[in-house]
């Protein structure tokens, strides 16, 4: 569904990425791996377009997509939660949810979507008419994600959903994903640091370090990796 | 005490006007976080578009109602000057969106200077004053034996207040209001929502210049001569208006604009019973500036912006 080719990104003279290569296909979730730095969020704000990739492609659903204006990528159904959730503080829950449907004019499905995203966090229900920067963090991200699938994305990525969230909630909030993916079948396309949970949930990973891919496979043998085990499994 | 509340609705007309040039300096901070000095002078195109919108139009419409005619030179003015407000950020302000601040507000000021002195070439508006032309027929309506109001100053406020009204609409309840609210909020995740921001810009330009070009012929026919330079105080003091509201911030921009307006005219009327001359009036909006720089500078409803580290 999506193949990324050698993206090269850099700020300035700095080289945030050196020739990434990643496939995610259709109905997948795939992961993204790596310390702090390695260009994890490098990779998703190109792909998002908010960043200009140096070199190197990007095709979506046999198009390529590289460098496109971000507004113009959302329209092809590529949505990003971005890292620190960035929801809309002092905006309604309501009309965080209607900015993420944004480019959508059917009134009927986005009703039917919204109420969806209600049956998953039931949270945001409760809070519809609260101002977004009153929650906790653990509900901005839920309403993130909400806010995110209300464009009715094709492919879903998320950066950092965990960060700076209580512990039990990461694990809710996790499950949400999962169940999102298998009752829907978005392609979802996960960045994270917490690798023990995004290696749980995910089909397929990619260990990311200091802009290179270095690893790659299905989850389960990432997981088993012994390297992997020692640098960011902590076993 | 009626001398008192005459002063006070005369300041609240003026206000009214310099309210709806706080609007377009609040809005456009609100979505590039500068300050467009450039906004003064589109309120004196304003001005100007009227003046000649009425010499051309003027003899089409003499069989119509005057309020039908300045209805007309009204919207045709405010149409005129959104197309200017969008071109000058085209031109003048886009290619600089992701460079320091510092740079566009300083080509602001250039922007502002440019039209300003292409105003003063003689084949343009030429350097002299001209009288506005009577768009509102001089009448003046008798609320008590020593309180009046003029015909224009009551059609100033009407036009203000629905202004206000209609822009309060656009904001609150319409897509481009809210993606005008979230831009600001959030650029990055405006874009990533699939807001065009560029379009949202433009558009914000647009409204707040509209916004300037009725106050301009609102103003001029207040104080019935034009001329290129007309624009500068009017708005410093609408801007001081928007900073003393919170700058980012509409009812803010509204309110500061009524308090500068009421002030300035209650220091003209009584000025000369502390022995001071009523020059002076036009010096309160800048003490008033320096004050809350000092005390209060986020505003009356402005909300302390945490930055992000």
């Amino acid at each position: 569904m999506l193949e990324v080719s050698n993206l090269e990104v850099s700020y300035g003279s700095i080289r945030a990425l050196h020739g990434v290569s990643l496939k995610v296909p259709e109905k997948s979730i795939v992961t993204l791996i790596g310390a702090n730095g390695a260009g994890k969020s490098s990779t998703l704000r190109a792909l998002s377009g908010l960043i200009k990739a140096r070199a190197g492609t990007v095709v979506y659903g046999g198009e390529e997509i590289t460098n496109l204006a971000p507004h113009k990528i959302v329209a092809r159904g590529l949505c990003q939660v971005p890292e620190g959730r960035m929801i809309f503080p002092n905006l309604t829950i309501d009309e965080n949810l209607r900015m993420g449907a944004f480019l959508r004019r059917d009134a009927k499905a986005i009703a039917a979507d919204m109420d969806y995203a209600f049956t998953i966090f039931p949270r945001l229900l409760e809070r519809r008419k609260q101002l977004a920067g009153t929650m906790s963090g653990g509900e901005q991200q839920m309403l993130a994600i909400a806010r995110a699938l209300l464009s009715k994305p094709k492919f879903l990525m998320l950066d950092e959903p965990s960060l700076g969230i209580a512990p039990l909630l990461v694990k809710s909030i996790f499950e949400k994903i999962v169940e999102i993916n298998r009752t829907t079948g978005l392609t979802i396309l996960l960045v994270e640091q917490n690798a023990n949970l995004a290696l749980e949930v995910s089909n397929y990973a990619y260990v990311l370090e200091t802009g290179k891919v270095i690893l790659e496979g299905p989850s389960v043998e990432v997981k088993a990796n012994p390297q992997v085990q020692a640098a960011y499994l902590g076993i | 005490m009626e001398q008192f509340a005459q002063q006070l609705l005369n300041g609240l007309f003026l206000g009214s006007i310099y309210a709806l040039i706080a609007l377009g300096y609040t809005m456009v901070y609100g979505v590039l976080r500068f300050i467009n000095f450039a906004h003064g002078d589109v309120f004196m195109l304003g001005a100007f578009s009227g003046l000649y919108l009425n010499r051309w139009l003027g003899p089409m419409m003499a069989g119509l109602h005057w309020s039908i005619s300045l209805t007309v030179i009204m919207l045709l003015s405010m149409a005129i000057c959104a197309a200017l407000g969008i071109l000058i950020e085209f031109l003048a302000y886009r290619p600089l969106r992701n460079r320091p601040r510092l740079n566009v507000l300083i080509t602001a000021i250039g922007v502002s200077l440019l039209i300003e002195y292409t105003g003063q070439h003689p084949a343009v508006f030429g350097a002299t004053q001209q009288s506005f032309p009577a768009l509102i027929p001089a009448n003046n309506i008798a609320l008590t034996s020593n309180l009046a109001v003029t015909n224009t100053q009551m059609i100033v406020f009407v036009t203000v207040i629905m202004l206000l009204v209609a822009l309060r609409y656009i904001v609150m309840k319409t897509r481009m209001g809210l993606a005008m609210r979230a831009l600001s909020l959030n650029p990055t995740a405006s874009a990533l929502m699939g807001v065009n921001n560029s379009v949202v810009i433009s558009f914000t330009f647009g409204l707040g210049s509209a916004l300037a070009a009725a106050g301009g012929i609102l103003y001029a026919s207040l104080y019935p001569s034009v001329e290129p330079f007309m624009g500068i105080i009017p708005g410093l003091k609408a801007f001081i208006a928007a900073v003393l509201g919170g700058i980012g911030n509409i009812p803010g921009a509204a309110l500061g604009g009524l308090i500068i307006g009421v002030t300035e005219t209650l220091v003209g009327g009584y000025s000369s019973v502390v022995g001071l001359p009523t020059g002076y009036k036009d010096g309160v909006a800048f003490v008033i500036l320096i004050l809350i720089l000092l005390f209060k500078p986020s505003g009356l409803l402005g909300k302390t912006e945490r930055e992000k580290v």
